[in-house]
């Protein structure tokens, strides 16, 4: 019988596996990856700096363990060209593979801004374990780190990088902080803490060029100021991959399209985690992947399973201010209330019916993340 | 008392402290913490936290 095959050995590929193995032991399972096959925790990348972590320490399991565990064939460093849904293979350096089922589960890049200047390819992004050594490297002896970005994870690698003992510049051409996710109170909140510890914000403007300058590198601003800094790092969103998907017919919206059963437009061939669009939204989170991953391992297995999100907070690691946000769904009619109390910001996002449809909460109001999830209308 | 850290996301259960907001009250041995139990910042069920080494 042909194999399940899953590319991507990410949180998304490996969870699927996991959970899929418990259900079926027997079906052969091959894993095909561009990184190593080892697994790390993502989400540790961008505070793992200050606790001097290695890149060597971050990665948990090696691709053997990981094959043994899973009772997988795990193929490291491959890259797939093509997928034939209509042969059910795909190809790899070449050579034609049989599928009985195909998961995508492929991540997503870090987007880059087209940056003028010789110091433009010296920009780094933390994506992956590799992305983290190479960081590591460059930070080597240096002090001053300029981020490009002050979304989610650029508001926690400045957290990190100040914990480290470095100096943080933020550029960000919106008005605050995690403008996406919060509503101003608490991202002013942040901005205050994160401010007080040392970042330097720079809101209102965009990086246009970085020049090398000695060892160093001068960024320029659109407001023509110039800013000096030994390593830029660009944390200013992803986007999913799907052009794999997309060559081979497959239907690509933001992310590679699926139904509630996680199945593509293609028979046989499903997506998750950050490559995957399901219900309408890429969610480039851990909850919503594990949710995912949970039920695909289900409708392999042949039960009857949909996919449906419960409440899934987000929890942004800024030890400085630490904040869980539950942002409303799209499109839903309300406004935000907002409380600065002796805890923290507690800001409740309230439909003209006094219904709760969203919460953001700083410091120790973080504490009410599971009462205030208890009351949420689901979306 | 010992520390538990998700390998997911690195959240970390520590004995002493308890959880809780999750209900789980200070002084509560990881092996107590009902089997159902689930990381309140990613999901991920209790089988998939290890053990932290503390000083």
């Amino acid at each position: 019988m042909s194999p399940l095959i899953i590319i991507g050995s990410g949180l998304a590929g490996f969870t699927l596996a996991r959970e899929w193995r418990k259900l079926d032991s027997a079906t052969p399972l091959h894993i095909f990856t561009a990184d190593d096959g080892g697994f790390y925790s993502k989400p540790m990348l961008s505070n793992a700096m200050a606790g001097g972590k290695t890149a060597a320490q971050l990665a948990t399991k090696t691709a053997a363990q990981m094959a043994q565990e899973l009772n997988a064939e795990i193929h490291a460093h491959t890259l797939i060209s093509a997928i034939h849904p209509e042969r059910r293979s795909i190809t790899e350096n070449g050579k034609e593979i049989a599928y009985s089922r195909l998961v995508l589960a492929k991540g997503a890049d870090p987007i880059r801004l087209p940056l003028q200047g010789s110091g433009a390819d010296a920009i780094l992004s933390v994506n992956n374990l590799d992305d983290y050594t190479r960081f590591r490297a460059a930070l080597e002896g240096k002090k001053r780190v300029a981020i490009l970005g002050g979304g989610l994870i650029g508001c926690e690698f400045a957290n990190d990088l100040l914990a480290g003992g470095f100096s943080v510049d933020v550029i960000d051409p919106g008005t605050r902080p995690l403008a996406a996710l919060l509503p101003a109170e608490a991202s002013l909140k942040l901005q205050e803490a994160l401010g007080r510890q040392g970042v330097n914000w720079h809101f209102g403007v965009k990086a246009e060029a970085v020049e090398r300058s000695g060892n160093a590198l001068q960024l320029r601003l659109s407001d023509g100021s110039a800013l000096e800094a030994d390593v830029v790092l660009s944390a200013i969103g992803l986007r999913s991959r799907t052009t794999l998907a997309a060559a081979a017919g497959i239907q690509v919206n933001r992310g590679i399209v699926v139904d509630n059963r996680l199945q593509t437009s293609a028979p046989d061939i499903y997506a998750i985690g950050d490559c995957a669009e399901a219900q309408g939204k890429v969610l480039p989170y851990v909850m919503p992947l594990m949710q995912q991953a949970r039920t695909l391992a289900k409708v392999l297995a042949g039960s009857e399973a949909e996919l449906s999100y419960p409440v899934m907070p987000v929890v942004i690691k800024t030890p400085a201010c630490p904040i869980t946000v539950c942002p409303p769904a799209l499109g839903v009619e309300g406004q935000w209330k907002v409380e600065s109390t002796p805890a923290g910001v507690r800001a409740l996002f309230i439909d003209s019916a006094e219904r709760l449809h969203g919460f953001a909460l700083s410091e120790k109001a973080t504490a009410e993340k599971n009462s205030l999830a208890q009351q949420l209308i689901p979306s | 008392m010992k520390k538990f850290q998700c390998v997911v996301c690195g959240w970390i259960y520590d004995e002493a402290a308890g959880a809780p907001e999750e209900g789980i009250v200070a002084g509560t041995r990881w092996e107590d913490v009902p089997d159902s139990w689930a990381c309140p910042d990613c999901g991920v069920g209790k089988a998939d936290f290890e053990m932290v080494q503390i000083a």
